[in-house]
């Protein structure tokens, strides 16, 4: 069995054809889109190309796609650009506890500034209650940012009731759709969003690219400042063979959308059902249902999950965890305490993304080789012996 | 992953004494799953010589493998000995732990010594 990969979260490989429409721009047609002689005319017009293609795979206008280098400067951009173009308005910030660092950290700065942020709690599933974002709305309230879906948990947020209460407010509202984007429709007119953030190696698109929407109408400071490229949004010479990446890619998830989700979800399912079915003391954590389609997440009682991924690892499969042991900070995750998993599930915990090139036949594989691990480690782990010598 | 040596590879992959001795002499216990590392020692004792040490852990690839290590290390010294194997004896011993888990994993002697104390505690209340 070759290795099969089920960390896609932390990367996607970039689909071929992606590749191949992005390469002329390394060498052929490397001028600069801001040049006024022949050299930039070619990538000057695969800029205007790529933004629509982005556009349209958000129903958007070209124009209110900036590009930007990754998921976390779009949302860096997001909330210190809106934050100090709002600043007269008001300073007080509302977001969830379960949002990706690049939009934690920023706030915590902003904080640090003056900003006053609230956190939402989120119930056990990892699901955001409107009711409480439109208790926390005050007049001071000036920015709302709330991910679509959690790429740990791949919980999906009802973003349409949230952004709608943000609107009623007269607050704007930004979500971060890194995990989401490929793998749910997004339409920013139906959900409602001011701002949405998206990188295109989560969809089999190239590292180094990245886009923020800006609707129309809605004031923001740039982060990069210098030359006037995006519309003076992000100084910089473009990224021009990753951002058309990133428009080739955003073309093929939004054209083959539907196939992919249910191809994702089908493995995904069938991953689902013969772990539960092959090995006792797992958990479920996320919604049952409202989750991305390509991620699966659960404890594996009574073991640790580093241990869990180097045993894997040996076997050729390559997963994630959210214990303290595998982040390089050495603490486990804000997002697994925050829907109440006890430290021992959280320690014990595997997330698995899927790609396209994952097939039902590398299932059972799997299946076997974690029952294998998680035997291994829990007969020399104290808690199930613990558990079998008392029980519960 | 590729950040710990093969001798800890080789004792995370295949670790000795694994287990827990019926009627140990010797019970000792550290850490937690908060930390994300738990060791249980036991031992047996006889002629003031550890005849046999095992563990059982609940941790990363470098609690397990300190905790095989020390298992090892321990066997066979007496008390005294044992006793003088440090934390950081054991990573030596392993050519040496990733930086940031150096005080986190490490606690295997501090475990069996644990263990040891608990025998020597238990043993002065019967004399």
């Amino acid at each position: 069995m070759n290795a099969v990969n089920l960390d896609n979260v932390a990367a996607t490989p970039v689909d071929p054809h992606v590749l191949e429409v992005m390469m002329p721009y390394f060498k052929d047609h490397y001028g600069n889109p801001s040049s006024g002689h022949e050299l930039g005319e070619k990538p000057a017009r695969a800029l205007v190309e790529a933004r629509e293609k982005v556009g349209d795979f958000i129903g958007s206008n070209p124009d209110e796609i900036t590009f930007t280098s990754c998921a976390s400067e779009s949302n860096n951009m997001a909330l210190k650009g809106i934050a100090a173009a709002y600043k007269k308005k008001g300073q007080h910030i509302i977001t969830s506890a379960i949002e990706h660092f690049s939009v934690l950290n920023p706030l915590r700065t902003l904080e640090k500034e003056g900003y006053q942020v609230t956190y939402l709690p989120v119930d056990h599933y990892g699901l955001v209650d409107p009711e409480q974002l439109r208790k926390a709305i005050s007049s001071d309230t000036v920015l709302v940012s709330i991910m679509t879906a959690n790429p740990e948990i791949g919980t999906i947020q009802p973003i349409k009731e949230l952004a709608e209460i943000a609107k009623e407010n007269g607050v704007v509202f930004h979500t971060d759709a890194t995990a989401a984007a490929g793998y749910l429709p997004l339409d920013v007119e139906k959900l409602k969003v001011d701002l949405l953030s998206l990188a295109g190696d989560q969809f089999y698109g190239p590292k180094g690219s990245g886009a923020l929407f800006v609707r129309q109408g809605t004031r923001i400071l740039p982060l990069i400042e210098g030359g006037i490229q995006e519309k003076g949004r992000r100084a910089g010479s473009e990224n021009v063979p990753a951002i058309v990446g990133l428009g080739e890619a955003a073309l093929l998830a939004g054209e083959r959308m539907e196939e992919r989700t249910k191809s994702l979800s089908s493995v995904r399912d069938s991953l689902r059902k013969q772990l539960f079915s092959g090995i006792t003391h797992l958990h479920l954590n996320g919604h049952p249902d409202k989750r991305l389609p390509h991620n699966l997440h659960i404890s594996v009682e009574f073991v640790e999950g580093e241990a869990l991924l180097m045993h894997l690892n040996n076997a050729g499969i390559y997963v994630s965890s959210g214990s303290t042991c595998t982040s390089q900070a050495l603490k486990s995750s804000h997002v697994l305490a925050a829907i109440g998993l006890s430290p021992e599930l959280a320690q014990g915990s595997l997330l698995f993304t899927l790609n396209l090139e994952n097939s039902v036949e590398e299932v059972s594989y799997i299946v076997e080789r974690l029952a294998e691990t998680a035997e291994k480690l829990r007969r020399m782990s104290p808690l199930y012996q613990k558990y079998l010598k008392e029980g519960s | 992953m590729a950040q710990y040596s093969e001798k800890v590879m080789d004792h995370f992959s295949n670790p000795r004494n694994v287990g827990e001795i019926p009627d140990a002499d010797g019970v000792g216990e550290v850490g937690n799953p908060v930390c994300g590392d738990m060791m249980k020692f036991t031992i047996k004792v006889k002629d003031g010589i550890l005849e046999d040490v095992k563990f059982l852990t609940f941790g990363c690839g470098a609690a397990i493998a300190v905790s095989s290590m020390v298992s090892e290390m321990a066997k066979g010294k007496t008390l005294e000995e044992a006793l003088k194997i440090t934390n950081k004896d054991v990573a030596k011993e392993l050519d040496s732990l990733p930086k940031n888990k150096l005080h986190c994993s490490n606690l295997g002697a501090d475990a069996l010594h644990n263990a040891i104390n608990d025998y020597l505690q238990k043993n002065e209340k019967n004399n």
